[in-house]
Parts: C-alpha cells; structure tokens; sequence
C-alpha cells in the first residue's frame, strides 16, 4: 500500500468551466492509474465523471492524458508514474472537447474514421466458401487490427492539432488494414489510394513519432502511413506535394549525400505551380535576412559516393 | 420521440449480427447501446468460434459438434437449438470472413483452427487471441457501412408494453441526461452478460444484465439462471481472462510441485476437459494444497516464443502487464473466475421471447445452447447464428405490423424523471451503490460458484434479499444531468439485485449437480428429476419458479466423461 495524489481535471459541462482537484488515497502496487480513478468514483467523490469498462486494455473505454501524454488510464501502473510519492497529473484527452471530467466526446475521431469508408470492398457475389489468402498476408493486417480504436493517437496528433481537417493516424492506420488487405478488389485499392493521397490524407503526417510512442497496442499508425504513401507512389499517385518532396528529397541525398534545400520547395510544390511557388517568396526573403539561406550552388559532400552506393543497393529489390 | 421498425439494444456481436440482417432486410433498424459498440464486452473474447467444416483432413461433422456441445452442457442443453446451430455454423463463419475478419490461415491459405475444450475435433477458427474484437471490429464497420442510426450512449430504463406486445423502450441519453421515448414494432434485447453481479468478474464494468432485468420485469421468464461458468484460467490479481487457446496450442496445468493434475481428473481431454470440469478440478488441487496463494499455474514455457508471440500475443501482455509474469519463461498464476452466464432470457430458435414484439440474442437469451455448462468457442457462435435468425424473425413481424400508435409520451419521460428525483431528494449520504454491489458479488463468489452448499446458496439469497430492502436507502451524490455515471451505476444496482435473485432462486431449487451447477450435498446428475430447465418469473409477489421440458432429438444422456 502506497498513498497517492493525483491532480485530476475537471470539466463542468453545466458551468463550462475546468479546474484541478486533487485526491490523495491509497493504492496497492499492482493497482493502475484506472483503479484509483475507480476508487475515487466509487469512494471518494461519485460525481467523477470517467469512461472505462474492461480493465484489461481490450476494450480502449479509458484513453486519457496521464502526466501530459495520452494513455490507457488501465494499462498504467501507478508505482511506475509515481515511485518517489510524486503527484501524478490526469486530463481528458487533447484534440477533442470535454464532455465531462476525462470523459471526451470523440465525435471527431469516428468522423474520420467514416471518411476513410472503412470497411473491406471485395469482389462481389463473394465466393461460395472462404477467399483463400496466404496466413502471411492475413498476419500482416494484424499490427494494424490490434487497434481498439481508443483515441489515444488522434488525442496527441501534432498535425491534428494545428489542422483540423487532416484524417489524422487512427482513420489511415485503418486505412492501411484495407489497403494491405488481399482480398480488396484492385479497383477500390486504386481508388483508395487516390483518396488518401489527396490534402488532409497521408502526406498531412509531420512525422513527429508522438502516436507511435502513445498508442497503447503496438499499431504504430504513422510507420502504417509511411506504408500508406509507399503503396500510394508505387501506384502511381506522385501529382503531390507529399511524394514530390519525398522524391526530391531522396534524389538529392542520393547524388550529393545530402539536402539541397534550395531545391526541396520548388520541387514538392511543382515548377509549373507559380501561384504556390510566390507563397514562398517572403519566407525566403526572411531566410536571407537572418542569414538562414542555404548555399546556392549545391556541392557533393565527400564520400556521397557510398551514400548513392546505399540507394543503388537498396533500390535493386 | 423516435421510430424504427426494429430496434436492438446492445451494440455487441449479437445486437449487431441482428441489426445488419434487419437492414438487409429493408427494415428501418436502429441500435441502442450504453457504450460506444466497439467498447462492447464481446472485445474480449479471445479464443475463437466455433464450425465444423471438415475441409483437409478432418473427419468433423455437424454432428459430432453437436454431440460436443450435448455433451459439453450435461444434457441440459436444447438439442433442436443446438441442431440448428452446428448445422449454420460453418455458413456464418464464411460470412464473417467475406466481411472482412482475418481470420489465420492454413499453408492452402484456407481458414485454420485451433483445438478447444471439450471438443472431439479441431474445429475452433480464430484471430490471433483477438478474435472478439476483430470480429465486433469488422461488424461495426458494417454498421457504418449502413449508415443506419446508433443511439450511442443510450441506456435503457423500461420496455413499453401496449396490449401485452412490447413496442418500444424509454432511454436516457447519457450525454445529455435527456429521456426518451424510442418506439419500435419488435425490440431486440443483446445486452450481454451479467459478470459485475459477481466480484471478481473477468467481465467489464459494462456486464450489468440490464436487458435481462427488462426482459424479467416485461414479463418474460429467466431460464437456468443458476449456470454461472468459472473459467478455469483467470489471471491472479486483476483476474484477468486468459484465453482457453493457450490451452487449445498445448499449454498445460500444473501444481506448485510442476504435476500436471488433469491427468487424475479427465484422462483423455486433459486441460480440454470442459470448462466447469477444469475449473472443478483446480479448485481442488487448490483447496488440497497443491497451489500457491490460491492459484495453480498456467505453463506455456514450452510452445516457445515463436508461437507465443504470434498466436497467443495479447495474453503474454496481459500476464506482463498485470502479473508481472513473463509466459515464454514462468509459468503464470491462475485460477477459476466467474466468466459467463448460460442462463438468460428464454428464447425459442429465432429469438422470440414469450412476449409478444421482444426478441433476445447472446449472451443475455438462453435458447439454450449451453445448457449446464458452455464450451469454448461456442458463444461466439451463437451471437452470429442467433444473432442473425433473431434479426429476420424480428424483421418479419415488425414488417407485418401496422403503424404503431403514438406512445404516451409524457408520462413515460415523467415516470423516469421521477424515478430519478427520488434517488436525487435522498438524503446524502444514504448507502452507495458501489457498497451494495461490492456486497452483492462478494456472497455470489462465495456461495454460488464452483462448488455450492444449501446452506451457502440460502445464506446469499439472504444476503440479497437484504441489500435490496437496503437499496432503498441508496443515495446519489452527483446532481447533474450530463454523464451521471452516478445515477446509471445505481440504476445497473437495481438490475443486478434482480438478477442475483434468480441465480440464487434457480441455485436454491436444483437439487441435483449438472454442469457448473456442482453442489456438494447433491453430488450426482438426476436425470430422473432434473433434466429440465428451471424458470423464474416476476410476480408481484416476488419471483416465481416453474420448470420446462429439455428437448431431446437424438441423444439421450449419457455418463459425461472426459
């Protein structure tokens, strides 16, 4: 038995105001950030406002802030969080509005879910029996099935946060269960494709590796959206800022061994878009001023033999 | 208020297997659920779903899956239901698969299986140890697909019953606080298990029988409520479910001393002995001496990481996580733990109840499938093959129905919204709900459960009889309209007394033992007085019990050996 305090925020919908409350009680060490939360509602305070049901990190009910980042309040122990005695900080999760206490209205991330049609378009009539697909192929979607849709990802997005409109990690980890699926007719695989590959899709992610890190199953939905964008090149879906800077940026590492800058913005943006090209003229213009201007003639850095050696071996699979 | 032709309370497997056949139907289906439907307590299964298939290699029949489930439920299963379940078996499997479960794979990229409790044959197919939520996962994208209307966290306070015929239900919003009137020409009751009446549970917070004690008080009869399954390996601790599968790949059961004992109770199925056997037999070697701090252990040292991590992944978190046990390398503290109920709403085979527009599927209906005791397996099943026949009889007498007249709709808010200003007028504090609850599962755990006494059985339903004169004196704290989980928590206390009650009630009269139903002063099966289901109906008197026929096709009951 330890005691504990955990500095809980609170939204009174009826008020529409936030506040902490703090609650000092006793866990026992095997106990998690939930079965405190579950002590307080039942003995402390029952007006504490949580959703949670399966304790056991199955059903995805109880996805909260924990000390700044977005966790299953059932999968965090509280002897990890708190070993010094320390107060342990909870909040509703971020990028959606309180409904009440932690309790978060996740409109938001089943809207996005539906825009991405989430559901498998197989050829139709289906076959008499089962469709035959490898066990590899099924296990593969595995990964990203272990996801409990429990808003942990959406809840820290970077990109989410400062753009509404991006789908945002759950919807295109889900996404990605379709597209890798087998059985997905070409067409509606195509189509897919097309859609995510559009603004606000798959090339909307900043890469701050912030989902991989909170996401409480392993789904890793930004490394399923780096998968995204490489099925989405390959089919030929390149007419796009995303795959034009993913493309310049590798073919001036590959022959140079490193970033030429210069030429990173004009080339995600497209030459012949001069309109877009313009947008960029007084960031440039700062950049000079504050002597941020990379170097205009581009030189190879030494040994950028091996670095194209790299990509030479890499490409050949 | 609202219409629907059909409408279906709880969003699990069942609930959503219904719905989608109502909507294909070209019903106007909506479903009700307390919790967002992929929250849903069918998540948690693990292990697999049943069919026999035959396919490579395999000499299994409809029959032989039948017999297995004759067998599995001491003959207190209904062999018509379970006919018509082993026979569409393996049609609702192809299903889940073209809707999109995946499913694992054998080397011809044809649907694997696993073995499982209490069965002749392999016959289990199955995700992972996900294959609840990947299946309920793969359901609600159908239901998105749909687009059809979910009252999401809605919970359900009363059926409307017009001329004896339910025709709707009134509901509270839980966001908003609101009541509500939802009308609708059949309802469908899907609304699970009833694990938080015991204490422990593997169950969630969520398995509150509420749609058993809506069904009870419309009028329709309770059957076998006293079959409450312990599965035998529940995780020391949080309690925890872990899956039969690991069992079903080879994992053994073991002592302290490293013997494992199923050989002195089922010689041939070993730790694929049914589960109430099992759960009897660990309870034993525990009360003997043979475990530590009332747990025997669960040893999977020896099917290596490879197969750990690919089939049985979510249960090695599970015991990381919760028990600080590593599976590839210490055999993990278990034990028998409350984990289903067979009993439920009475059902016939297409759902219907005895009232007139009320259908139930799931775990919360018994078309008694499981009888006495459920295989593994099995439960998944039944939410696709009854979930599915429930969703077309209710659609064929919603659609035969003329227009519903208009509810009263006033009165019906204004009696919940009285029922919740007397709770709210009492004076705080009074008793909380969560001490009467916590009262309730501690004396179901203790007296009706894997071995039962008279005098334990009486003592409970003492006990229950007491907290529900002292629920009237439970108070509410939490004043407030939006997301009162204060009020639901007391309103699921009623449910849940209600419930108990039966379950001790059915205990209390089966003098006999059968399936989970163990009683020490009755020790042996009686076929003779027995083979019949028990019955328990509200009255204004108080619960009343009467007894039906099983039905028997084409297997007589036999000695049950493992």
């Amino acid at each position: 038995m330890r005691s504990i305090k955990l500095n809980v925020k609170r939204y009174d919908p009826e008020a529409q105001e936030s506040h902490y409350q703090e609650y000092v009680l006793d866990v026992e060490d095997s106990e998690t950030v939930l079965d405190a939360l579950i002590k307080i509602r039942e003995y402390i305070d029952e007006t504490l406002g949580v959703r949670c049901s399966c304790r056991s990190a199955i059903c995805g009910s109880c996805a909260m802030r924990v000390n700044g980042h977005a966790r299953l309040a059932c999968k965090s122990k509280v002897v990890d969080l708190s070993a010094n005695g320390d107060t342990i900080t909870i909040e509703p999760m971020g990028n959606m509005k309180p409904i009440k206490d932690l309790v978060a209205d996740m409109s938001i991330f089943w809207a996005k879910m539906r825009q991405v049609q989430p559901y498998l378009k197989a050829h139709q009539p289906p076959p008499e029996k089962e469709s035959i697909a490898s066990n590899a192929a099924m296990h593969n979607l595995v990964g990203a099935k272990n996801c409990i849709m429990c808003g942990a990802c959406v809840s820290d997005c970077a990109s989410l946060a400062v753009d509404e409109t991006f789908i945002g990690p759950a919807a295109l980890a889900k996404a990605y269960r379709f597209v890798d699926d087998p059985r997905e007719t070409e067409t509606a695989r195509d189509e897919r494709l097309r859609e995510l590959s559009k603004p606000s899709g798959i090339w909307d992610c900043t890469h701050c590796y912030e989902c991989v890190q909170v996401c409480p199953k392993d789904v890793a939905p930004m490394e399923r959206i780096v998968d995204i964008r490489r099925a989405a090149m390959e089919a030929g879906y390149k007419d796009n800022n995303g795959s034009r800077h993913s493309d310049s940026f590798a073919r001036s590492v590959k022959k140079s061994g490193w970033l030429d800058e210069l030429r990173l913005v004009p080339e995600s943006l497209g030459f012949d878009d001069i309109g877009a090209q313009l947008q960029y003229v007084p960031l440039a213009i700062k950049s000079v001023l504050k002597g941020k201007m990379p170097p205009i003639i581009h030189h190879k850095r030494p040994g950028a033999e091996h670095v194209s050696r790299i990509f030479e071996e890499l490409e050949k699979d | 208020m609202y219409h629907h032709d059909v409408l279906v309370i709880g969003a699990g497997l069942a609930g959503m297997r219904a719905a989608i056949e109502a909507f294909r139907m070209g019903a106007d289906v909506a479903v009700m659920s307390k919790v967002h439907p992929v929250r849903s307590h069918s998540n948690a299964a693990q292990g697999g779903i049943n069919a026999a298939m035959g396919g490579e290699g395999s000499e299994d029949t409809w029959e032989v899956h039948a017999y297995d489930t004759v067998k599995g439920s001491d003959w207190l299963g209904d062999q018509d239901s379970i006919e018509i379940m082993a026979k569409e078996a393996p049609q609702d499997i192809y299903e889940l698969e073209h809707m999109g479960v995946i499913f694992a794979r054998d080397d011809y990229g044809r649907l694997a299986t696993r073995a499982f409790g209490g069965a002749t044959n392999q016959r289990t197919f199955f995700v992972g140890d996900i294959t609840g939520q990947a299946i309920l996962q793969v359901m609600y994208e159908q239901l998105m697909k749909s687009g059809m209307r979910v009252y999401e966290e809605w919970f359900a306070l009363s059926l409307i019953k017009t001329d004896g015929a339910v025709t709707g239900v009134v509901a509270m919003d839980i966001i908003s606080g609101d009541v509500q009137v939802v009308q609708a020409k059949s309802v469908i009751l899907a609304t699970g298990g009833i694990g938080r009446v015991y204490e422990p549970s593997t169950n969630g917070l969520i398995c509150t029988g509420d749609g058993m004690a809506l069904a009870y008080y419309a009028g329709a009869p309770l059957m076998d409520m006293e079959m409450v399954q312990y599965h035998p390996t529940t995780l020391k601790g949080n309690g925890a479910l872990l899956t039969e599968g690991a069992r079903g790949e080879g994992a053994y059961l073991i002592t302290s001393e490293g013997e494992r004992f199923m050989q002195r109770y089922a010689p041939n199925k070993l730790e694929l002995a049914s589960r109430d056997v099992v759960s009897r037999s660990e309870h034993t070697e525990i009360q003997e001496g043979r475990g530590i701090d009332g747990c025997v252990f669960l040893d999977c040292r020896h099917l290596g990481e490879k197969l750990i991590m690919e089939k049985l992944y979510q249960i090695y978190e599970l015991a990381l996580d919760f028990a600080n046990v590593d599976i590839v390398k210490d055999p993990c503290p278990i034990r028998p733990g409350m984990h289903y109920i067979m009993g439920g709403i009475k059902t016939d085979t297409d759902g219907a109840t005895s009232v007139p527009g009320l259908y139930a599927a799931g775990e919360c209906a018994n078309v008694s499938i499981h009888g006495g005791n459920r295989l593994g397996a099995n439960s998944l099943l039944e939410t696709v093959v009854f979930g599915r026949r429930t969703g077309v009889a209710a659609t064929n007498r919603a659609l035969s129905q003329a227009k519903l007249n208009g509810a009263d709709e006033g009165s019906l808010i204004e009696e919940q919204r009285g029922r919740f200003r007397d709770l709210m007028d009492r004076s705080y504090p009074g008793f909380t709900a969560a001490k009467l609850r916590l009262e309730m599962g501690v004396t179901m755990d203790k007296n009706i459960s894997v071995f039962r006494t008279d005098e334990g059985m009486r003592e409970t339903l003492g006990i229950i009889r007491g907290l529900k004169e002292q629920f009237g004196k439970v108070s509410v704290q939490d004043k407030g309209k939006v997301y009162n989980w204060n009020l639901m928590s007391v309103l699921e206390l009623e449910y849940m007394l209600d419930v108990a009650e039966t379950i001790a009630i059915g205990a209390v009269a089966r003098k006999e033992s059968r399936g989970a139903h163990a009683r020490t002063d009755f020790p042996e099966r009686d076929d003779k007085d027995w083979m019949k289901h028990t019955l328990v109906y509200n009255s204004p008197d108080g619960p009343m019990i009467d007894y039906s026929p099983v039905s028997i096709t084409q297997w007589p009951p036999e000695r049950r050996v493992y």
